[in-house]
């Protein structure tokens, strides 16, 4: 078990298993939403899901979009279950203040992409400033 | 967050029920970025295409048109970003009927909250540009790009839901780029390699934006011979903001904010970048070849000016757009009245192009129109566009403004 320490984050706290990525995000850049995929085939996660899993990311990229698409995802259940960011954007933030997605940023211990694997089990408390590690 | 008077009785809903709302968000917002109090804005921008939206979203905008008048209505002007659909022209890209309707309930959703249905991204040259210091809330990465860059006006990128939040109450949270300390520069390019014309500008962009590559980094840039004109840095800035989620750039000794070097150094930048022909030549590399089919193409991203209108209808006149390629050029509703009446939008359609209003082809479900139209080759000016769509399924080709043109005419790259 790892804590990891960041700042105060946005959504309600919960768990889930990690997808990680040295790469950025953008719910219209990157993905296929409809089926729950990463589209861009130069993205590092191309071909993959990210459904109900917790992503972690360099940061934010792209436009504005994310914001709506975010809680749209999330209202099919086909959102990821929160999103960790070494740094996220305000349109990131703000999607996931109105979708009630977890979501936090500015770790303590470092880049994030490196500090948490793939498949990695995740408690995630962004009202605390924290990320725990559990396996 | 230190809140006024009238703020704390937004945040208690004496106000009504929508300012309630705006005001929780604001604050969830604010406090993630340790806001310590609100900005009044005189201006709101949101986006508003049912691609965005969704049905989720449409219901959620929806939900607000019960209350009254009183509390529905937006405090200060608010205008939207392009729809998703010209409802004059739809059927025939393959839209579906789902994607009108939704469309049309964003539309009578954003007229019942007192929303001017501007469906524009080029604001800055069509409505009312914001003036230097001046604090709003738009959302539109070019317009924000544009509006904090070229005229030293204060905005974050704001999604459509904080957009929203801003109108209702007149407000955001004072935090990112309506603070100056984040405003000055932290990276230094110089160009090496002059811009000639609307792609080479948008190719910098896409350059420094790249480089960039994070809403919290403030490119400062030297070299630059002569000053550009507003599409110019339409551009630029909107090719920079999609490459790197960038929302301000200093062009030294043109821009408000930078008549020298001094006055946006913090002290944090590196030694300076050289960017030369080689970096143009290498981004362009990107996409496409000569000789390769084109199905589409597609003049948007941003939306076109009266004087680009003029520059496309010129470069068509007395040209066929080959019957195997389509040729789609996106402006805004005033821009594309001002089209009809001085002729342009006549000679682009007379030569087979197609003028598409209130609309932008990356925000009007390109993805659906692509499967529908079997459209993957997809040639546009602008770099914006072919960094977006290359996640949409389309295989992207950028070229200049008479390339373009020419390819749509030879049914190929030229």
């Amino acid at each position: 078990m790892r804590e990891l320490r960041c700042h105060r984050g946005i959504g309600g706290r919960t768990e889930g298993v990690a997808l990680v990525a040295d790469d950025n995000f953008s719910a219209r850049y990157d993905l296929d939403r409809r089926r729950g995929l990463f589209s861009r085939a130069q993205h590092k996660l191309a071909g993959q899901s990210y459904v109900d899993l917790i992503l972690v990311v360099n940061t934010a990229k792209g436009g504005v979009a994310s914001a709506w698409m975010l809680y749209e995802m999330k209202a099919r259940a086909m959102a990821p279950r929160a999103i960790l960011f070494n740094r996220y954007n305000t349109i990131l933030a703000q999607g996931a203040a109105l979708a009630d997605l977890a979501m936090c940023d500015r770790f303590e211990d470092g880049d994030i992409t490196q500090l948490i694997s793939t498949g990695d089990e995740l408690i995630v408390a962004p009202a605390d400033g924290l990320v725990i590690i559990t396996n | 967050m230190k809140l006024s008077a009238e703020e704390q009785a937004m945040l208690a809903g004496e106000m009504g029920a929508p300012k309630r709302w705006a005001m929780e968000h604001m604050m969830q917002v604010g406090n993630a970025f340790d806001a310590t109090d609100m900005v009044p804005v005189s201006q709101a921008h949101m986006m508003a295409d049912p691609e965005s939206l969704g049905a989720a979203g449409v219901r959620f905008l929806e939900a607000f048109t019960r209350y009254p008048p009183e509390q529905r209505h937006v405090a200060i002007p608010m205008l939207t970003d392009p729809r998703g659909v010209d409802p004059d022209y739809y059927r025939p890209l393959g839209q579906t009927e789902e994607m009108a309707e939704l469309d049309r309930r964003i539309s009578a959703a954003c007229q019942q909250l007192g929303i001017m249905m501007t469906n524009t991204c080029i604001n800055y040259q069509t409505v009312m540009a914001p003036v230097r210091g001046e604090h709003v809330a738009f959302g539109d990465t070019g317009v924000v790009i544009y509006t904090n860059s070229v005229l030293g006006a204060y905005s974050n990128f704001e999604g459509g839901p904080s957009a929203l939040a801003a109108g209702f109450t007149g407000r955001t949270p004072r935090y990112g780029l309506h603070l100056d300390e984040n405003r000055r520069g932290t990276q230094h390019f110089v160009v090496r390699h002059q811009p000639r014309g609307l792609t080479d500008w948008g190719t910098l962009g896409a350059i420094i934006g790249r480089h960039a590559g994070s809403y919290w980094e403030v490119p400062v840039i030297e070299g630059i011979e002569s000053v550009p004109t507003s599409d110019e840095m339409k551009h630029l800035g909107a090719a920079m903001a999609s490459y790197g989620s960038t929302p301000l750039f200093h062009l030294v000794g043109i821009t408000p904010q930078a008549p020298d070097l001094a006055a946006v150094d913090g002290g944090a930048m590196a030694s300076a970048r050289d960017i030369t022909r080689a970096d143009f030549d290498a981004l362009r590399s990107n996409f496409g070849g000569k000789g390769a089919k084109v199905d589409v193409v597609v003049f948007a991203a941003p939306q076109l000016s009266i004087m680009e209108m003029a520059q496309v209808a010129r470069l068509l006149d007395g040209q066929t757009v080959h019957p195997e390629t389509a040729l789609l050029v996106c402006t805004s509703p005033a821009v594309a009245a001002d089209s009809a009446r001085l002729g342009f939008t006549g000679r682009i359609e007379a030569a087979g192009g197609k003028v598409l209003q209130g609309t932008c082809f990356y925000q009007q479900y390109a993805r659906e129109i692509g499967a529908a139209k079997g459209w993957t080759r997809l040639l546009s000016n602008s770099a914006k566009i072919v960094n977006i769509l290359g996640g949409y399924g389309y295989q992207p080709a950028l070229a200049s403004m008479e390339e373009c043109v020419a390819g749509a005419v030879a049914g190929r790259i030229v």
